[in-house]
């Protein structure tokens, strides 16, 4: 079965399903370079709006808030997930269970609510919304996604490596240092990829816990095309495409070097 | 005062070494106390909420009490209620009609090629979803693409209002979360072997009875795990009602919104919310129940 090739007709109907999946996407990129500013069809090539976007103020204070936000929450996240994901998968101890579903709860309960009781919890304890507070929220969001993700490297994991270590005298540091980290490496940097774009792409929960001056790029996208269709939009989603892609493949070598 | 610091922090060491649940213990506790300060407690607070009742200036009134869910049984927002399911019903059904013969067609390519048809799938997948919703606006509006190309061809002769339609509202749902439904699905069907297909073959089943009876009954687990990835976002989402269903399309996502955010009655904001929330509950645990699986959710 596996080495039988798929039919004629599945090929086809598989091809149509990537043309749904790409089509929008390919317009998208086209029109970026449009001269005509209503984008209701094609006129002529210019980078007219990519100067546009990279002019545009709101969306430089948007793009750093972003940074920040993605890279503060993604190393915290990648850090204290990790532990838990070490912690899970070699020890055992009270509440071992009740954590482990506890995890889940982000993951499985809808973001709208998530966003709302950590809205309510920062009024709650009257601390005032902005760059932190969206910091914080993402921190959450992301721990269980780092935890799923390098426990299942962790599960390939040959203990007897450490055991040599340290029957060569190497204490509990050095063998995580000098053993363990590198080998669950691939891992844990696959992780903090998906924390990190989880981070950048989030809309909902910081949108919520979002104040005056801490707008993100996928809030600022969001008013942009609220009422509207603009070029500029359609550069940034092509300069957006474009690093997701490069950092996917990266995604890709690290977990091919993994296994 | 040194001194009782010092033999502290040398019997805890030697806890520490000694003893692994301490060990286990000390590596999970940043992400108990995490989890506990900004999920749990938040939660606990949301549902606290529920039982209170909004004051004249959009303040909240600590009065225990049902009001905020005898509120919900109106005719109004059941109406919502069962929208709101309706819609991420449908949306379900239709990532599963377009996703399985797609997760089918990838389970059944030559192992080398599986990776790249699969990271076709993410790419889009991984761009922000305002933006996958902005590529379908540009489609669909009403001198979008869709209405040029059907005017150019001659199939009608005026526009089609599409967008800000109930019907703009599936198709941005059901791009937004088909991954969520390839990804499982291809985890369950990858697993089932060829053996079991060729002792179908060889029992006399011709290939769909065969496929209804193994390959269909194997691939559940991942069907399920892709209906809880898409079935929860879609009934809680407002962002693509907000977008492409104009003012006619309320989810209960856009009442839990509304309530936060602009009438500012946070108690039946949070009444709702804990509705929500018991839906999507017995709905995970009536499912991961039914079949057994755990890979096809770590997508």
């Amino acid at each position: 079965m596996r080495e039988k090739k798929p039919s004629l007709w599945l090929r086809l109907v598989s091809l149509l399903i990537y043309a749904y999946i790409y089509i929008p996407i390919i317009i998208l990129i086209v029109f970026s370079f449009n001269t005509q500013k209503l984008n209701v069809r094609w006129e002529g090539f210019t980078l007219h709006w990519y100067e546009v976007l990279f002019n545009d103020a709101n969306i430089g204070l948007a793009t750093r808030n972003t940074l920040l936000i993605a890279i503060t929450s993604t190393i915290a996240a990648t850090i204290i997930g990790t532990m838990a994901a070490l912690a899970l998968q070699r020890y055992r101890f009270p509440g071992y269970t009740l954590i482990e579903s506890a995890l889940y709860i982000p993951v499985i309960i809808p973001e709208v609510v998530m966003g709302i009781s950590l809205l309510a919890f920062f009024a709650f304890i009257q601390f005032s919304l902005g760059l932190l507070t969206i910091t914080l929220s993402h921190i959450s969001f992301n721990i269980p996604f780092v935890v799923l993700v390098v426990r299942a490297r962790l599960h390939g994991f040959d203990k007897s490596i450490e055991e040599a270590a340290k029957d060569l005298g190497a204490n509990e540091i050095i063998t995580f240092w000098r053993v363990t980290l590198p080998t669950i490496l691939p891992g844990v940097l696959s992780g903090a990829l998906l924390a990190f774009t989880l981070s950048l792409d989030d809309y909902v929960i910081t949108y919520f816990t979002a104040g005056p001056g801490s707008t993100t790029l996928p809030l600022r996208v969001f008013s942009m095309v609220r009422f509207t269709v603009t070029p500029e939009v359609n550069a940034l989603s092509t300069i957006w495409i474009f690093t997701v892609f490069i950092m996917m493949l990266i995604n890709q070598l690290l977990t091919r070097s993994n296994t | 005062m040194s001194i009782i610091n010092s033999v502290q922090k040398l019997s805890l060491g030697k806890v520490l070494r000694e003893n692994p649940t301490a060990q286990g213990l000390l590596l999970i506790s940043p992400t108990t106390i995490y989890l506990l300060i900004f999920t749990i407690i938040p939660m606990i607070l949301v549902a606290i909420l529920s039982l209170m009742i909004r004051g004249m200036y959009g303040n909240v009134v600590y009065q225990i009490n049902l009001a905020n869910y005898v509120r919900l049984i109106d005719p109004l927002y059941v109406r919502i209620l069962l929208y709101s399911l309706g819609v991420g019903l449908t949306t379900t059904v239709l990532t599963i009609l377009i996703g399985y013969p797609l997760a089918y067609f990838i389970a059944h390519t030559p192992i080398r090629e599986r990776s790249l048809y699969l990271f076709l799938i993410l790419v889009p997948f991984w761009t922000n979803f305002i933006i996958r919703i902005y590529a379908w606006i540009m489609i669909l509006r009403s001198e979008g693409f869709l209405n040029q190309l059907l005017m150019n061809i001659g199939l009608i002769e005026a526009p089609l209002n599409i967008l800000y339609t109930p019907t703009a509202v599936l198709i941005g749902m059901v791009y937004e979360f088909l991954p969520f439904m390839v990804l499982p699905l291809y985890t369950s069907l990858e697993k089932i072997e060829s053996a079991q297909l060729e002792a179908a073959a060889d029992l006399g089943a011709p290939p769909w009875k065969a496929f209804l009876r193994v390959t269909l009954p194997l691939s559940l687990p991942g069907m399920i795990a892709g209906t809880i990835l898409v079935f929860i976002p879609a009934m809680g989402m407002f962002v693509v009602p907000d977008l492409m269903g104009g003012a006619k399309t309320i989810l209960i996502g856009n009442v839990i919104r509304n309530q936060f955010l602009v009438s500012r009655d946070w108690p039946f904001g949070a009444a709702a919310s804990i509705l929500l929330l018991i839906m999507t509950l017995i709905f995970t645990l009536y499912y991961t129940r039914k079949a057994g699986f755990s890979e096809e959710l770590l997508i």
